[in-house]
């Protein structure tokens, strides 16, 4: 790679479509989605121009002014003005502006003009603005602004050319441009000038507001879209893994079969693939929730329904705007805990960040769902609900309800009780692309393989070490598992877990399970296939434990994974975010005492009556 | 007495005369007036939310954004007469 030549950043107020632009320029495949504050990070990529220079280009978060007002907003104002560590001020900015809703990105962008640096104006989403009617007078605008104006399409491949061919040509001079006393009075006399605008928002989003932000229609729509998910996630996705889990089976008879009894056959069948097969079976649910959740985020849907909740989430002692990194948290806490950067208030975003990992990710869906099929019959409810789909349904409410309570108990522990703004935008809807969506899924499902591939499959063959060595002496009464590592530290564990009705098995699965919950799943897996006696063929774990766990365990182990924070990444990313032990600590503390309490609890309540 | 955002009828078309700080150095005020809630500027309610009308939906330029009452009452308006 040969040395940068160029330094440029993309600014602009948040969702104008600076990620997309970045991605089509540098071919990298940052998250875009339709609501202000999809970028928290600074990110950067590298293009080569047509006349060969080497551009360093970096992706800021959105801001609505340099006058930051939340952490996100902070890293743009100190990229802009040099004073962010380890990164040089950029030689060129590109300013993004939503050609669509000018009447506020302007005046941004008169802001970043008075900084003095080279810079060039992107109109992004000019097919929208066509579609609307909307007139722009590129050249007057030019003129007017004193700095090159570009149009561009950033969702289309070749709606970027023009922006690349100024950024190869000469640096603008630089001419500082003081700002005018009155920026909003600077805008008005712009678009007066430059712009046409038949009407001031889409005729299309209001119609749809009508009904999204309807007091009782809205909340509606909402219960019945997010119902809808956790439906088609049970009832849409069996098919598939059915099939799924009669091929690893399959394959895994198969193997048998044909090897010698022997370590490797053993290490072959019970560790790798009886272990990680145990984890792909969910592949479908996992890529159907994320299709929801691509489908939604890039419909503009997802600000409206954080207005909806707001009251309630204040009420607990959230915000709204704690409902979009909430939401991410269902795919992984990681995500969603950085998202809360976007909430300006620091108890807010404290809270936020802390009650994130109660929210079910995506990596628990194995454990639920394998637990669900083994202990919940699959029967119609009410003529239309499945049973399974109802428990799952059951299940996240529960994490939702428990993070609301946690939140209102940190809400009557603090004592300033200073309020603080949601001033939250609503973006207009969009038309999610076949292909992005598709693209996101593909994304998700090499994810989950890599995963699986990778340390699920390095903890499962660890854990195949650990349950068949030492092997047993001669002359040993009982199992062979029992004389091995992993059944020793399961058995010393299960003393403390017994009250909650976990065996060793269950115990011996939740240390892996703390690098990767769904190793848990694979690890019971290997655990039940080694310990299965010679002919056995090492079967399904499903049916296994269906038959030898009593119900009472497997809801008091269902119960655990609502809360249990053995997740250590998750802990990583609050360490981060807070830069506080103190915070990690309490975030491990609480969610173990909340899940070992709320485990024995159910296990004695299911004991006494079942 | 002033007319103040929060108090405006759904759908009812009004001009923003000032935002009003409440404390020394307001910064949601600040920010408001950053968002485009300027004098002359005209506003409207889209939507209340479902629990007490709060928070609101408010069109002001090109843009929708969802306010709470304490953020509304900030800005005085002007009703159409
Ligand atoms: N129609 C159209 N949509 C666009 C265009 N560029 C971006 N979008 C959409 O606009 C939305 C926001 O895009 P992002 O790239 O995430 O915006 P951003 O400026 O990076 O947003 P933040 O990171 O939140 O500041 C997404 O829904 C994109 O699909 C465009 O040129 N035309
Ligand atoms: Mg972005």
């Amino acid at each position: 790679m040969s040395a940068v030549s160029l330094q440029v950043a993309l600014v602009g107020n948040p969702n104008c479509g600076k990620t997309a632009l970045f991605n089509r320029l540098t071919g990298s495949r940052q998250k875009v989605a339709n609501y202000a504050g999809v970028t928290v990070e600074r990110k950067a990529g590298e293009l080569r121009t047509l006349s060969g220079q080497q551009v360093r280009l970096l992706d800021l978060p959105g801001a609505y002014s340099l006058g930051a007002t939340s952490p996100d907003e902070a890293i743009t104002r100190d990229v802009c003005l040099g004073l962010m560590a380890g990164e040089t001020r950029p030689d060129l900015l590109v300013c993004v502006a939503d050609a669509t809703n000018l009447r506020l990105h302007l005046r941004f962008v008169l802001e970043v003009r008075a900084l003095g640096l080279p810079m060039i104006l992107a109109l992004n989403m000019c097919d929208a603005a066509a579609r609307r009617g909307i007139i722009i007078d590129r050249a007057k605008l030019e003129t007017l602004l004193g700095v090159p104006v570009v149009e561009t399409i950033a969702v289309r491949a070749d709606g970027v050319g023009k922006l690349v061919e100024r950024i190869d040509g000469a640096l603008p001079p630089l001419s500082p441009i003081a700002a005018p006393a009155d920026l909003h009075a600077e805008v008005r006399r712009l678009i007066a000038a430059a712009v046409t605008m038949p009407r001031r928002t889409a005729a299309l989003d209001d119609q749809i507001d009508r009904w999204a932000l309807h007091p009782v229609g809205g909340l509606l729509m909402l219960s019945i879209v997010m119902f809808l998910i956790f439906q088609a996630v049970f009832s849409w996705a069996a098919p598939l893994q059915d099939g799924i889990d009669a091929g690893v089976t399959a394959a895994a008879a198969a193997l048998h079969a044909a090897m010698p009894d022997n370590t490797l056959r053993s290490l072959l069948v019970d560790g790798m693939l009886v272990g990680t097969g145990s984890v792909v079976v969910f592949l479908p649910q996992i890529l159907l929730l994320f299709l929801f959740i691509l489908v939604l985020e890039e419909s503009g849907y997802l600000p409206r329904a954080a207005f909806l909740l707001d009251r309630l989430m204040v009420g607990a002692g959230l915000t709204g705007r704690s409902f979009i990194p909430l939401l991410s948290s269902f795919a992984c806490a990681v995500p969603g805990i950085m998202a809360a950067r976007t909430i300006q208030d620091p108890r807010d975003r404290l809270a936020t960040i802390l009650v994130a990992p109660l929210m079910t990710c995506s990596a628990r869906l194995p454990v639920y769902a394998l637990l669900i099929g083994a202990f919940i019959p699959e029967r119609t409810v009410a003529g239309i609900f499945n049973l399974q789909g109802l428990v799952l349904f059951a299940l996240y409410v529960a994490g939702i309800v428990s993070a609301l309570a946690v939140a209102y108990v940190m809400k009557l522990v603090r004592h300033d009780k200073i309020e603080h703004a949601l001033l939250l935008e609503l973006p207009s809807y969009r038309l999610p692309h076949v292909t992005d969506v598709l693209i996101g899924l593909w994304e998700r499902a090499s994810i989950f393989l890599k995963r699986v591939g990778g340390i699920i499959l390095t903890l499962t063959v660890l854990l195949w070490f650990l349950s068949t060595y030492p092997a047993a002496p001669e002359g040993f009464t009982g199992a062979a598992i029992d004389y091995s590592y992993a059944g020793r530290i399961g058995k010393a564990m299960e003393a403390l877990f017994a009250p909650i009705g976990f065996n060793w098995q269950i115990c011996i699965a939740l240390i892996p399970g703390l690098a990767a919950r769904e190793v848990a799943v694979s690890s019971l897996a290997t655990v039940y296939a080694v310990s299965a006696t010679g002919d056995q063929a090492a079967g399904q774990l499903l049916p296994l434990i269906a038959a030898q766990w009593s119900l009472a365990t497997a809801l008091s182990l269902i119960v655990w994974y609502v809360f249990a924070p053995q997740c250590v990444s998750t802990l990583a990313v609050i360490r981060r975010e807070t830069q506080s032990w103190k915070i990690v600590a309490l975030a491990a503390g609480y969610l173990f005492a909340l899940a070992y309490g709320a485990s024995w609890i159910t296990f004695r309540i299911a004991s006494a009556l079942t | 007495m002033d007319h103040r955002l929060k108090d405006l009828k759904l759908r009812v078309e009004a001009i923003v005369d000032r935002v009003e700080d409440v404390q020394a150095a307001d910064p949601i005020a600040a920010r408001l007036r950053d968002l485009g809630f300027v004098a002359g500027e005209p506003v409207r309610v889209v939507a209340r939310g479902p629990i007490g009308g709060d928070p609101l939906v408010v069109q002001i330029g090109y843009t929708r954004f969802a306010l709470r009452r304490a953020e509304a009452a900030r800005v005085v308006i002007r009703v159409a007469a």
